[in-house]
């Protein structure tokens, strides 16, 4: 176990702050005073713990950060080579200011982390973003109880429910072969971090045909080649000789791509996105795509509420996305629940 | 069910005409007829009335969801259609992995149509027994269905290509055949794809050809010569039929309309066999149009006695030529289906041809353009010499160029005597429109109303009389006008600050509570907007 000292004023100062609870939230983002730090800050301080690499948590400008050994390598693409960036294996315990923390997979991206939090006998769990449905990308999803749980609540409606991955993948191929069959490009929008590699892995189980990336993608690609995730082949779209036609391909995209003049060089072809935000048509019908796979690296509805119950949590609060339906509904339930307000984006794209 | 859900995906999920195409194509080559005509009833918008209301199927749900009534609220705030939210929320129910399958007929013919005669509680135990033994694409469908909302999004040229090419006709033939009412049966179907083109309806018209709003400027259309125009006239759009010792005038409606005009059908047995003409209805005296609003009284009438046929005399004004001798000419260019036209109607009075109206340039017509209230047309019709005569709204070969007239809801505030022959009539009237809760006298008009409607009104101005000054009645404020105008100016000499140019009385709004006229804030408006 690692210690951390701080200087003794600041022990001193904290100590009278027992009544208050374990996290609160502050100008700067999630706070845990009896440590003195703060969870995924969406301001710069001096001590971040970081739950994942997605922009909306893990930003730039604090002196130090602690993260999930398994997310290094996205977390020193996210916030720069120079940042400061400790690590901690999954479950590997730290002590800061007399509060033990640790990092426990969240299932949503590689590396990603539920953050542990333990002071004077009480337990909280910070879920970040989390899904319970296998991913070959990322560690599964481990249940941690607790006393309070912060959990996300970005698919908080009961209509969010996901099929099984393997049959979504499945429907990918189909589409592209499908494309392919009319020699048109498949242009697949997705998130670039996470998504996109999950995809690619799915991929990877049912064909070895290579796939084109934009370059948003490629190099967070790299990372997770490195981490060993195992991915169908893939080729960076502005590496390909001019002329070369893109006829029968698939490619992987982040939604900005849309629309740009980027996607002029894939001559005919049809679009894609993988987002649980397909789930209802009209979303997909707005922005135009042809296909929509439902597909998210977030929890659905059961596993929100499954999720909630397993952690035999007294006290949830819920952030990111459908927070009050979720907390109405789980206090209806007899949870003590109430949301938490907070500037995570809830995922618009994921 | 499976094969229209497979469609229906297959239309949404493609942005491409030609796949909406393919996809119809595909269906229609595939299904039975019985099932065809169904889809093809879906297709071309038609709608079932509503089987249950939403209330019913809303209950349903929550008690086999257990989702309470606020959550069902919000979800149904973030999807915005109640099929689709609750084919996602029974999606918790357990389904057997083997659904059943059946034909689309049998789902409506003998289990969603029957519902109506059920009462609520047998209504429950169907749509529940249906929903738990169904995947989900195909109970959004039957959602749809079931609440007389099923529109798929396809456009009627797309649907009439994919039949025409499953029954290997020419789109028109089809587009034909689908005119008039049709029930979804499989002797229609099979009759709509029949190879046979001499299928006996004789009454049947070719869908219309409807101008679009001109919105660019004339010039635009380049050279002048290469246009035909006409006076766009105020009736009603008719197709004239003549064929195998019968005659058939449809309205635009898809409505028969012969009984209406028996002096246009009497004068049209004359007409030579195997002829279709498209043209206008007007109430039409001495070679000049007369207003509309005549002719709308007269299709009120239930009655057509020698008295209305006297006073709102009704002729067919021809535009174009659509079949001549039993033959479709409507791939002809206009330029030779008028010649046509003019030989065939060249000894025949009674069906007078919408003359051409001749300018040299495109700034002449405009100028021309501003007889077209005295005429009694809504402006110009514009159609390219070379095009054919096609079908729908097709952007690009026939133009309407019309002038809007300024309109405006005002309150009947006092009346006038008129002169000479009406000097015993209440003629002239004061329009008011409402300046915060208070009437603002605006304008006066005179013309736009008949005889009748005068009578009546002088009737009413006597009997809610409130002061008189002189000859002048100021009137109770109930009656609401609409009055049509010009132009507006800001005028310092009249209280309310504006004047109309050339206003009149359009129509007679007894629809309207004085509540409901305009404001002179509106007005103002049109000032600001008009420079
Ligand atoms: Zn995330
Ligand atoms: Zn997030």
């Amino acid at each position: 176990m690692v210690t951390v000292e701080l200087p003794r004023y600041l022990n001193e100062a904290l100590s009278s702050s027992q009544s208050l609870p374990l996290i609160t939230v502050t100008p700067q983002g999630l706070y845990c005073a009896p440590g003195h730090f703060h969870i995924d800050p969406w301001r710069p301080v001096e001590r971040a713990l970081i739950t994942h690499a997605h922009g909306d948590h893990a930003r730039g400008g604090s002196h130090r950060y602690l993260g999930a050994r398994a997310g290094e390598g996205l977390l020193h693409r996210r916030l720069g080579a120079d940042s400061v960036i400790d690590t901690l294996e999954y479950g590997e315990r730290l002590s800061i200011n007399d509060v033990t923390v640790s990092f426990h997979p969240a299932g949503h991206v590689l590396g990603s982390a539920q953050i542990r939090l333990e002071h004077q006998g009480e337990v909280w769990v910070v879920s970040g973003d989390y899904k319970r449905a296998p991913d070959p990308t990322c560690a599964p999803f481990e249940v941690v109880r607790c006393n309070t749980f912060i959990t996300e609540a970005t698919f908080g409606l009961p209509i969010y429910r996901w099929d099984d991955t393997r049959l979504v993948a499945e429907d990918i191929l189909k589409w592209w072969d499908a494309n392919r069959a009319t020699g048109r490009a498949s242009v697949l929008f997705c998130y670039a971090l996470g998504k996109a590699q999950r995809i690619l892995a799915e991929l990877a189980r049912l064909t070895d045909r290579p796939a084109y990336v934009h370059g948003a993608l490629h190099s967070l690609v790299a990372v997770y080649r490195e981490a060993g995730v195992h991915m169908i082949p893939t080729q960076l779209v502005s590496e390909v000789e001019k002329g070369t036609s893109f006829a029968g391909a698939l490619v992987l995209a982040p939604p900005s791509a849309g629309g740009s003049t980027w996607m002029r060089r894939f001559g005919e072809y049809e679009t894609g996105f993988a987002s649980g935000w397909m789930r209802v048509r009209g979303n997909r019908r707005r922005r135009g795509f042809d296909r929509g796979f439902v597909l998210s690296d977030h929890a659905d509805w059961p596993d929100l509420l499954r999720t909630v119950a397993d952690t035999q949590a007294e006290r949830v609060l819920v952030t990111h996305g459908y927070t009050d339906p979720l907390a109405h509904y789980l206090r209806d339930s007899g949870v003590d629940a109430a949301p938490l307000a907070t500037p995570f984006e809830g995922e618009a794209e994921d | 069910m499976r094969r229209l859900a497979d469609l229906y995906e297959a239309l949404d999920q493609t942005t491409s005409t030609n796949a909406k195409v393919d996809a119809l194509v595909r269906y229609f080559q595939q299904a039975p007829p019985e099932d065809a005509a169904w889809a093809l009833y879906f297709l071309t918008g038609q709608k079932l009335k509503r089987l249950l209301t939403t209330k019913l199927l809303v209950g349903w749900t929550q008690e086999l969801t257990g989702i309470p009534g606020w959550l069902f609220e919000e979800v149904y705030a973030s999807v915005g259609d109640l099929a689709e939210v609750i084919a996602l929320l029974l999606d918790a129910l357990e389904r057997p992995a083997e659904t059943e399958e059946l034909p689309l007929s049998v789902w409506l013919e003998q289990r969603l149509l029957p519902l109506r005669n059920l009462d609520a509680a047998e209504q429950r135990e169907r749509v529940v027994s249906w929903w738990k033994a169904m995947p989900r694409r195909e109970l959004f469908l039957l959602n749809k269905m079931l609440t007389g909302e099923l529109r798929v999004g396809v456009s009627a040229t797309l649907v009439i290509r994919a039949v025409a090419q499953v029954a290997g006709l020419p789109p028109p033939s089809v587009a034909h055949r689908l005119m008039g009412t049709w029930t979804p049966t499989p002797a229609f179907f099979q009759q709509l794809v029949s190879p046979d083109v001499s299928d006996g309806h004789s009454s049947r018209p070719y869908p219309f050809y409807l101008a679009s709003p001109l919105e660019q400027p004339p010039e635009s259309l380049g050279d002048l010569a290469d246009w035909q125009v006409e006076w766009k006239w105020d009736g009603i759009r008719g197709q004239l039929i003549r064929r195998q010792g019968g005659v058939y005038l449809w309205s635009r409606g898809e409505e028969l309309i012969t009984e209406r005009f028996p002096e246009i059908s009497e004068a049209a047995a004359a007409l030579p066999e195997g002829t279709v003409l498209d043209g206008e209805v007007l109430a039409y005296e001495d070679g000049r149009p007369l207003p509309f609003a005549l002719l709308q009284r007269r299709i009120g009438r239930q009655k057509l006695t020698p008295k209305v046929l006297a006073e709102a005399p009704a002729a067919f004004i021809v535009y174009d030529l659509l079949e001549l001798g039993g033959k479709d000419v409507r791939e002809l260019p206009l330029r030779e289906r008028r010649a046509k036209l003019e030989a065939l109607l060249k000894d025949r009075p009674r069906f007078p041809i919408s003359p051409s109206v001749q300018a040299a340039s495109w700034e002449e017509l405009a100028k021309a353009r501003g007889e077209a209230r005295e005429r009694n047309v809504e402006g110009f019709m514009l159609k390219r010499r070379d095009s054919a005569y096609l079908t729908g709204r097709k952007r690009g070969d026939w133009w309407k160029w019309k002038i809007d007239p300024f309109t405006v809801d005002a309150v009947l505030l006092y009346a006038h005597p008129g002169h000479g022959r009406r000097s015993s009539l209440y003629t002239d009237y004061t329009f008011a429109v409402w300046n915060g809760t208070e009437l603002q006298p605006v304008t006066k008009a005179y013309s736009g109303l008949t005889d009748e409607e005068i009578g009546r009104l002088d009737r009413w101005i006597r009997a809610h009389t409130k002061e008189k000054y002189g000859p002048v009645r100021s009137v109770e404020p109930e009656q609401v006008f609409e009055l049509h105008f010009e132009g507006i100016q800001a005028s310092p000499r009249h209280k309310s600050g504006v004047a109309l140019r050339f206003p009149r009385i359009a129509r007679w709004r007894t629809d309207k509570k004085p509540q409901d006229a305009d404001s002179l804030d509106t007005l103002k408006e049109l000032l600001d907007a008009r420079g």
